[in-house]
């Protein structure tokens, strides 16, 4: 990826909250690619793990072998936040802070989040949290420090559902700006009348797309090696690098995988009039 | 769910399904109760004009805004009039 943006300067740090509701349909994947994807182009860029008991992301990022510390550990004070810190090599000003896997929920509580947060933000320009499923504890850790929100879904009925109930409590806690990832999308299927197309889920969930995602088998081998496939040659791989510049607030039309293309304009016209 | 669920897509029966879910679950209102308003409805605007009540739709989405979110939440409904000229002349004790 070329490090066009890089060049401009962040002036504060912008927390986001990656969540969905539902398990399995792509928010650990969604952080890693969305925050190797930012380091990528420069960004000093903090992933933290909020799922205690069932850590991930270090597994997708291929960092398991070099976790010490843990979130929890900071909140006890049993370590100093940096020391909890795994910098990952392959790219400059990339960080995770894994979550505890023998812990649970209960360890941590949101005001002790927002405290762990309040200092990172001093350092990096982006912090994602990638936040487990449920709408119970863990997702209000995840979601108490946060400033935005990305909302992953699949264009099926029970991920659209919980997405839906997801936006109504972010709402409720006073989240402004929500973005929607639409993860594995087929276009074959699509084309057949059996999925839902991007434009169906917008028109359902009424917030502002981000991403497309297509299906992609490229997903799992990435997952397989441990490193996020953001920027790479493949659909998704191609996607997620879309969705980190609009992140950014950069306005990036969407990748055609299709022969459609006046359906592809419309979707595009949807995230900029949004 | 209508006459002619043979012909429709998979796609679209899950929007038809998410579509009334999803109103129950925001507002907290069961699909029942909107049947019920819907049917209510329909009999009260029947006595003054000829509707179609078969394709009538009602739904509770947020005022104003057309993305359906953040706001109060106001009850809109749609109902096809089958024929115009009848409004002409109304006859208020039909």
């Amino acid at each position: 990826m070329e490090n066009q943006f890089s060049q401009e300067q962040q002036n504060c740090c912008e927390v986001i909250v990656v969540t969905s509701g539902k398990g399995g349909v792509g928010k650990t994947t969604t952080s890693a690619n969305v925050g190797t994807g930012l380091a990528k182009l420069g960004k000093k860029v903090c992933l933290i793990d909020t799922d205690i008991g069932l850590r991930n992301l270090d597994v997708v990022m291929g960092l398991e072998n070099r976790i010490v510390y843990n979130l929890v550990d900071v909140v006890e004070g049993s370590c100093r936040v940096k020391q909890a810190l795994i910098r990952d090599k392959r790219h400059p000003g990339l960080y995770l802070m894994p979550s505890a896997q023998t812990r649970d929920k209960s360890s941590v509580t949101p005001g002790q989040m927002v405290k762990v947060i309040e200092h990172l933000k001093e350092q990096f320009d982006y912090i994602i949290l990638d936040c487990p499923a449920g709408i119970e504890q863990g997702f209000q850790n995840a979601i108490a420090g946060a400033d935005r929100a990305l909302v992953v879904t699949t264009p099926e009925v029970s991920a659209i559902r919980d997405a839906d109930r997801i936006i109504g409590l972010l709402e409720a806690n006073g989240f402004k700006q929500m973005d929607l990832v639409i993860n594995r999308l087929r276009m074959d299927m699509v084309r057949r009348g059996d999925m839902m197309s991007a434009q169906d889920v917008v028109d359902i969930l009424a917030i502002p797309l981000i991403g497309i995602i297509p299906d992609d088998e490229n997903v799992v081998v990435s997952t397989n090696q441990g490193e996020p496939l953001v920027g790479s040659a493949s659909p998704a791989g191609q996607a997620y690098a879309n969705v980190v510049l609009r992140v950014q607030g950069k306005e990036v039309p969407y990748l055609n995988f299709d022969k459609g293309i006046s359906f592809w304009t419309r979707v595009s016209g949807i995230f900029h009039k949004a | 769910m209508r006459h002619f669920f043979r012909r429709k897509s998979s796609c679209q029966v899950a929007k038809d399904r998410l579509k009334i879910l999803l109103i129950s679950d925001r507002v907290n209102c069961s699909p029942e109760m909107m049947e019920l308003i819907k049917g209510d409805i329909a009999k009260v605007i029947s006595k003054y004009m000829k509707i179609d009540a078969e394709n009538m739709e009602i739904q509770i989405n947020t005022k104003g805004s057309k993305t359906g979110r953040g706001g109060k939440p106001s009850l809109f409904a749609s109902i096809p009039i089958v024929d115009v000229s009848s409004m002409a002349d109304l006859k208020p004790n039909r």
